[in-house]
């Protein structure tokens, strides 16, 4: 029987969706007991299932690890009071939480999770479009994310958000130039002369088969992990949300579901980022670097694709770890500080980066 | 030859900018901050005008937790009052205690023996450590390094143990009676107390590891919030803010109370006068602190904790006052009409964790105050508010309300 291939791409997109949205729950879940181990806490180790905690050992087991904690969190974004300001634009106030998310989850879909080889030694990325644009395409849909924290700032028409508004629209565009300046040097290494050029993720992380790009432009990694960070809005860059000045920033006045989704789409945003940097920078799936699961014999088939795919997801924690330990570790920037370092550090320095590799990789292309 | 300064003018700038103003009117941006928001510790209120993000105004909105403790002195005995010092500077009980029976003593003209000043300046300097300890992981969460927020309370947790064991009562101790304390120390608390010291002192630099040479940090506090030699002066700052200034100045150094000249300590000073210098002259007191305690205990003296020979000023033990009839008649009349205290006027400041601490005392005679005024060291210092915040940013702000490191409690009293 053949499946309309369009249904099967719908199952596809809510499985990745959903997958994502496990990811970022549980991300919330990691959040807290990671904080909460760096600071000599317990963390959450109380939730558990009327079923499935009664299981002995087992049971008790994952009620200590907190791994229900995630229902009770999100069910309280459902449950409580969705309260609407009298004093805000009600249709831009109600647009900016969806427009903070869609874009996160949207980007997904370029995103190559793994690789699955066929019997004929063909390699397949585990996406859900492989487009040849890849690369743009994520920037600049991502971008858009910042519309829904300006437009939350706006809208609420109160003092704090709007300064945090305010922030992050800066925040946000000044980061994105050096972003973009700083993988210049990795598309112009994959779109070598005479071969057809491509944007395409998948490609870029076959191209790290040998070398990881982390290990041979490390200046390129780090400005683009920096630009991560503001991008996602994450401490020490938080400029848009800093409790401590602000309150709140941009989502002072949001309360529920719709706060709910700001949160969410603050995780999905860091899922995403850190997916995009293991790909661009730690190698994709391969294993380690000069090492392909094609050469330890555990390529093919299903097996392989799960396993690159595992390998994947894998890399993709361990960045997730280290946004939380930057995050529970470093003070907050000021806002001035913030964009001095974005303007007359990074994009200097990615551009200085990118002339320095077109130079290199002139000289390997035409002496080599 | 005479100097010009030219300014710089971008092309038609002015002209531009006049006729922006005419096109849009331009007006400062109000922001009640607090007084209840997470930086202004407790209920302070900052109404500020803000320029973009730049503070143009800052005007300080005190008084919300205002209770009446001057007043509330007259109409009780002295030792009923203890309970209130408590409520002054609510991170240190143990020093508001002291410092205040030690008022009253100047009053009454009482010497306490040489084993009550011991624990007094034990219990002191354990209330600045806990008291310092907070302002420093408030401060660092304002700036927004929430771990070592965490790590400082674990230790005041640690702190507040030893304190229950010794008053009874984690938070509110009231360990001070005028003569004396309220008990002596139990079995075994001094050397609880040293390990305490020993454990907190690598503790204290990792706090350091991460934050002293951190570059945020430094970005962060290093020339923000200045306050000069002159105003620190001015402004009547005390305690680690008038130091952070670099003024050299401190009561227990030079004007000794309790036997503090018999220890061996060090002033920390600050030089530039700015958050930073602040943090720094807080985290070295710390370690004085510990200093201190050491050779307190190190050299405690034995005999009575309390002023035996003051028998109108302190009421007898419990045991006493059910076995023998003079006792339990000199219990009554302090219970009923306080302490016998004579005719007079007394000031008296003591170095507390936030500054100078002063309690003045007018006497008519007899066991009730006629008028106690409160000297509280945070009300000085949140008034170069005004001044430190000009020119700032809005995270400027909480970086100065946390360096500063006030208490409302103690402020507005």
């Amino acid at each position: 029987m053949e499946v309309n291939p369009i249904i099967l791409k719908f199952v596809y997109a809510a499985i990745v969706v959903s997958v994502i949205m496990g990811l970022c729950s549980y991300a919330v879940l990691a959040e807290r007991k990671i904080s909460s181990w760096i600071q000599g806490r317990v963390g959450p180790n109380r939730t558990s299932l009327p079923l499935v905690g009664g299981i002995p050992v087992i049971g008790p087991f994952l009620t200590r690890l907190g791994i229900f904690q995630p229902i009770p969190d999100g069910l309280k974004f459902l449950f409580k009071e969705d309260v609407l300001p009298g004093h805000v634009n009600k249709f831009y106030f109600m647009m900016a939480p969806v427009i903070s998310l869609v874009p996160a989850l949207t980007t997904v879909v370029v995103v190559p999770f793994g690789r699955f080889v066929n019997e004929a030694g063909e390699v397949m990325p585990l996406v859900l479009a492989n487009v040849n644009v890849g690369l743009l395409f994520l920037f600049a849909i991502s971008s858009l994310g910042v519309y829904g924290v300006v437009l939350a700032g706006w809208s609420s028409n109160s003092k704090y958000p709007f300064l945090g508004g305010i922030r992050a629209s800066a925040q946000m565009i000044s980061y994105e130039l050096a972003m973009g300046v700083s993988v210049l040097p990795i598309l112009m290494w994959v779109n070598a002369p005479g071969k057809e050029g491509t944007l395409n993720l998948f490609d870029i992380a076959l191209a790290q088969n040998g070398f990881w790009f982390a290990m041979w432009m490390p200046l390129s990694a780090i400005i683009f992990l920096v630009c991560l960070f503001a991008e996602t809005n994450r401490l020490p860059f938080d400029m848009a949300e800093s409790e401590t000045e602000l309150v709140s920033g941009f989502h002072t006045e949001y309360s529920s579901f719709k706060f709910g989704l700001f949160f969410v789409g603050e995780y999905a945003h860091m899922v995403i980022g850190s997916c995009v940097f293991a790909l661009l920078f730690l190698g994709g799936w391969n294993p380690m670097p000069f090492v392909t699961l094609e050469a330890l014999g555990m390529g093919q088939g299903i097996p392989g694709a799960v396993l690159s795919v595992g390998i994947f997801l894998g890399k993709m924690c361990a960045m997730m770890f280290f946004f939380m330990w930057i995050r529970w570790t470093l003070p907050r920037f000021r806002y001035d500080q913030v964009m001095k370092l974005g303007w007359t550090v990074l994009l200097p320095l990615s551009i200085a980066n990118l002339i320095l590799y077109t130079f290199i990789i002139y000289y390997l292309d035409t002496s080599l | 030859m005479p100097t010009e300064t030219t300014e710089y003018n971008a092309p038609d700038s002015g002209g531009k900018a006049a006729a922006a103003a005419q096109e849009f009117e331009t007006e400062h941006l109000e922001v009640s901050m607090g007084p209840s928001h997470p930086s202004t510790h407790g209920v302070l209120r900052l109404n500020l005008e803000l320029d973009g993000e730049v503070v143009q105004k800052c005007d300080p909105v005190l008084g919300y937790l205002h209770r009446g403790d001057e007043k509330i002195a007259e109409n009780m005995t002295y030792n009923q009052f203890v309970p209130y010092t408590d409520r002054l500077d609510y991170l240190a009980p143990l020093a508001n205690n002291a410092a205040y029976a030690m008022a009253v003593e100047k009053l009454a003209n009482l010497e306490v023996p040489e084993r009550c000043q011991a624990i007094r300046v034990v219990t002191s300097e354990l209330a600045r450590i806990s008291a310092h300890l907070l302002g420093l992981g408030a401060y660092t969460m304002d700036v927004g390094a929430l771990t070592v927020f965490m790590i400082t309370f674990t230790e005041r947790e640690k702190l507040y143990t030893l304190f229950e064991e010794l008053t009874g009562a984690r938070f509110t101790t009231s360990y001070s009676r005028i003569g004396g304390v309220t008990r002596d120390m139990p079995d075994g608390w001094t050397d609880r107390v040293m390990v305490f010291c020993e454990e907190f002192l690598p503790l204290l630099d990792d706090v350091e590891a991460l934050l002293t040479r951190n570059r945020i940090w430094f970005d962060r506090t290093a020339d923000i919030g200045i306050i000069s030699k002159e105003d620190a002066i001015s402004y009547g700052l005390t305690g680690p803010n008038l130091r952070g200034s670099g003024v050299d100045l401190d009561l227990r150094r030079d004007a000794p109370y309790s036997g503090y000249e018999q220890y061996d300590f060090e002033v920390p000073l600050g030089e530039n006068g700015d958050c930073y210098d602040r943090y720094a002259v807080r985290m070295e007191e710390m370690r004085q602190s510990v200093r201190i305690v050491r050779q307190a205990i190190a050299k405690m003296p034995g005999g009575p904790f309390y002023a035996e020979e003051a028998k109108k000023i302190y009421a007898p033990r419990k045991d006493k006052i059910l076995t023998s009839m003079e006792e339990l008649i000199q219990n009554f009349m302090i219970t009923t009409e306080g302490p016998d205290m004579p005719a007079g006027e007394v000031y008296f400041e003591a170095e507390n964790p936030k500054g100078a601490l002063g309690f003045y005392i007018v006497s008519k005679g007899g066991g009730v105050p006629y008028r106690m005024k409160i000297r509280g060291p945070s009300f000085n210092n949140l008034s170069v508010l005004e001044k430190v915040c000009l020119g700032g940013m809005i995270s400027d702000i909480s970086a100065i309300l946390g360096s500063l490191d006030f208490v409302m409690g103690e402020c507005d009293r």
